[in-house]
């Protein structure tokens, strides 16, 4: 059971059966590249500010159900809320999940989305048609969230420099999250000595 | 004339420098900068080997002509002898690298480990880099990190250098002193983003600025202008990344296979037409140099010179960017020089002194 030759990874092939001529990354094979579709993702960056208006109700009306929340149990709500908010925004904006929202301030393109997941800007491979530097076909997520910003109230937001993700937040309710703070950030607001 | 400049140790030129008001590190670069002075850095063609004189030899091209060297981690996702390594290498031997740390290989755990390593080695400048994908090089099979960016990559060595906390919050006794850079591609989209995009790095931590292979000088120019009515010149030296081009052939295989390099087509039918290419494509560097050098805010360059790094001296001499300054050389101590003329003299003169002649040579 010698095995003689290197290891050849899938990755190796696709890369070598590329034309030379024209820089082809190796882990998106053919199959891929068909099937994948930026349709609806790219609606959404075309229409951020009707989506940042709508977000801005949304998350007023998800505050208001707080109490509702805190009744049932933040804990025991995530599962069914976690569920319809990775469908929702799947479908959306192509959600990675996350945990940690940040579409408001990178032009309703979802930076996860990078193969990079930068959340600070585009890198230097941007192909000068605006397309990923290793994904060909796909157009770069922060060619989108700079024109997708410039469509919103608050796109300046883009200029705020993001923290590194926080891989323990995946798979959890950024909506939630976000509810559970605000209402926090209310009642300290409200009695300031408490929290003192 | 030349001015020789002693940016250097008295005690050892492996020692780091004497502190100065307003610099954060202990480096050569930052000072040359500092100063307003035109500064050249260039990088090192990292090794495949386990063997210190390649370093070495690589290294000894460039004395003389510039004041720092880029120790580069990985370039294009292709696999080299490390950072980390070249560096602790070329500190030893008094070299001013500068330490590229990319995002792709590791994660913030083993950065932050490495950024305090680096800086205890004396390395004191490092470039944060967002790093090529994994698809380029030569593993594409290797598993993509992107744990932090370029950019929070820049905030987190800030913090740990001005605040002394990992990112994590728990405290460092001895925090790293380093000059922080990055890398500005002007040539790629989205255009009128990118001076932005600076300043976002800036605040992040940058202090100065690496660009991507400049052959669009006129691309580059209404960069610069946006970036100067930003203020972002004042805040950052910027050093335009500029580099020979061998062959015609290889600027168009640049073109299509080296993501975010852009080739103008002047550029490739100038090359085309010219008897000899590779004098043609050097000639053409240094012609963009003196362009870019006139530019208000570009406190330096870059020069790339991938396996062409015999050329880096003449470009830079031919250029006339150092106004007659030489950067720093290792060259041979006092104490060095004495120790060697009293070897020789023991090994290869015929001594029969006496005592009673000894005596008398010593008064």
């Amino acid at each position: 059971m010698s095995e003689q030759h290197p290891a050849v990874t899938q990755a190796t092939l696709v890369k070598k059966a590329a034309p030379k001529s024209d820089y082809k990354p190796a882990d998106v094979s053919p199959q891929r590249r068909v099937q994948r579709t930026f349709a609806v993702r790219l609606w959404s960056i075309r229409h951020s500010r009707l989506l940042e208006w709508f977000y801005g109700r949304f998350a007023d009306a998800f505050l208001l159900l707080h109490p509702l929340w805190k009744g049932i149990g933040y804990s025991r709500v995530e599962a069914p809320v976690k569920f319809i908010e990775k469908r929702v925004k799947g479908f959306m904006f192509d959600c990675r999940m996350c945990g940690q929202c940040v579409l408001s301030s990178t032009g309703m393109s979802c930076p996860m989305n990078c193969p990079k997941q930068l959340r600070n800007g585009p890198c230097g491979g941007v192909r000068a048609n605006g397309n990923c530097e290793v994904e060909p076909d796909m157009p770069c997520v922060w060619v989108k969230a700079w024109e997708g910003s410039r469509n919103m109230v608050h796109g300046d937001k883009i200029l705020t420099v993001q923290k590194p993700v926080d891989q323990s937040l995946r798979e959890t309710s950024a909506w939630l999250r976000v509810t559970a703070q605000a209402a926090a950030a209310r009642e300290a607001a409200k009695n300031p000595g408490a929290s003192a | 004339m030349t001015i020789r400049q002693i940016d250097e140790n008295p005690a050892g030129i492996h020692l780091p420098l004497e502190p100065l008001p307003g610099h954060t590190s202990r480096g050569r670069l930052e000072r040359v900068l500092r100063r307003g002075e035109f500064a050249v850095t260039t990088e090192l063609n990292p090794p495949d080997s386990a063997d210190p004189e390649d370093v070495y030899n690589r290294a000894k091209i460039f004395d003389g002509w510039v004041d720092a060297i880029n120790a580069v981690d990985a370039s294009g996702a292709n696999c080299h002898m490390s950072s980390v390594g070249i560096c602790a290498l070329l500190t030893r031997m008094g070299y001013a690298p500068i330490m590229q740390i990319a995002c792709r290989d590791k994660n913030r755990i083993a950065i932050q480990g490495d950024v305090l390593g680096g800086a205890a080695m004396g390395v004191a400048n490092m470039l944060c880099l967002t790093g090529d994908g994994v698809q380029a090089g030569d593993q594409p099979g290797a598993k993509p990190v992107f744990d932090l960016d370029s950019m929070s990559l820049l905030e987190t060595i800030r913090i740990m250098r001005d605040n002394g906390k990992f990112l994590s919050g728990r405290k460092l006794t001895t925090p790293p002193q380093v000059f922080l850079g990055c890398a500005v591609n002007p040539f790629a989209p989205p255009y009128d983003f990118r001076p932005i995009h600076l300043g976002k790095k800036i605040a992040a931590g940058a202090q100065f600025a690496q660009t991507q292979y400049c052959f669009d000088v006129p691309m580059f120019r209404t960069f610069m202008q946006k970036a100067r009515d930003l203020g972002h010149t004042e805040k950052l030296f910027l050093l335009c990344g500029v580099g020979p081009l061998a062959s015609a052939k290889t600027a168009k295989w640049i073109r299509s296979n080296v993501p975010g390099i852009h080739i103008p087509d002047a550029v490739i039918k100038r090359l085309e037409g010219a008897q000899d290419q590779k004098k043609e494509g050097k000639q053409l560097c240094i012609d963009i140099i003196n362009e870019v050098k006139e530019i208000p805010g570009v406190a330096g360059i870059h020069v790339m010179a991938y396996r062409q790094e015999e050329y880096v001296a003449e470009i830079v001499d031919e250029s006339g960017v150092l106004k007659g300054r030489q950067p720093w050389k290792r060259e041979i101590r006092r104490d060095d020089q004495l120790v060697a003329d009293r070897l020789d003299h023991l090994l290869h003169d015929e001594i029969t002194e006496t005592q009673v002649d000894m005596v008398k040579t010593a008064h």
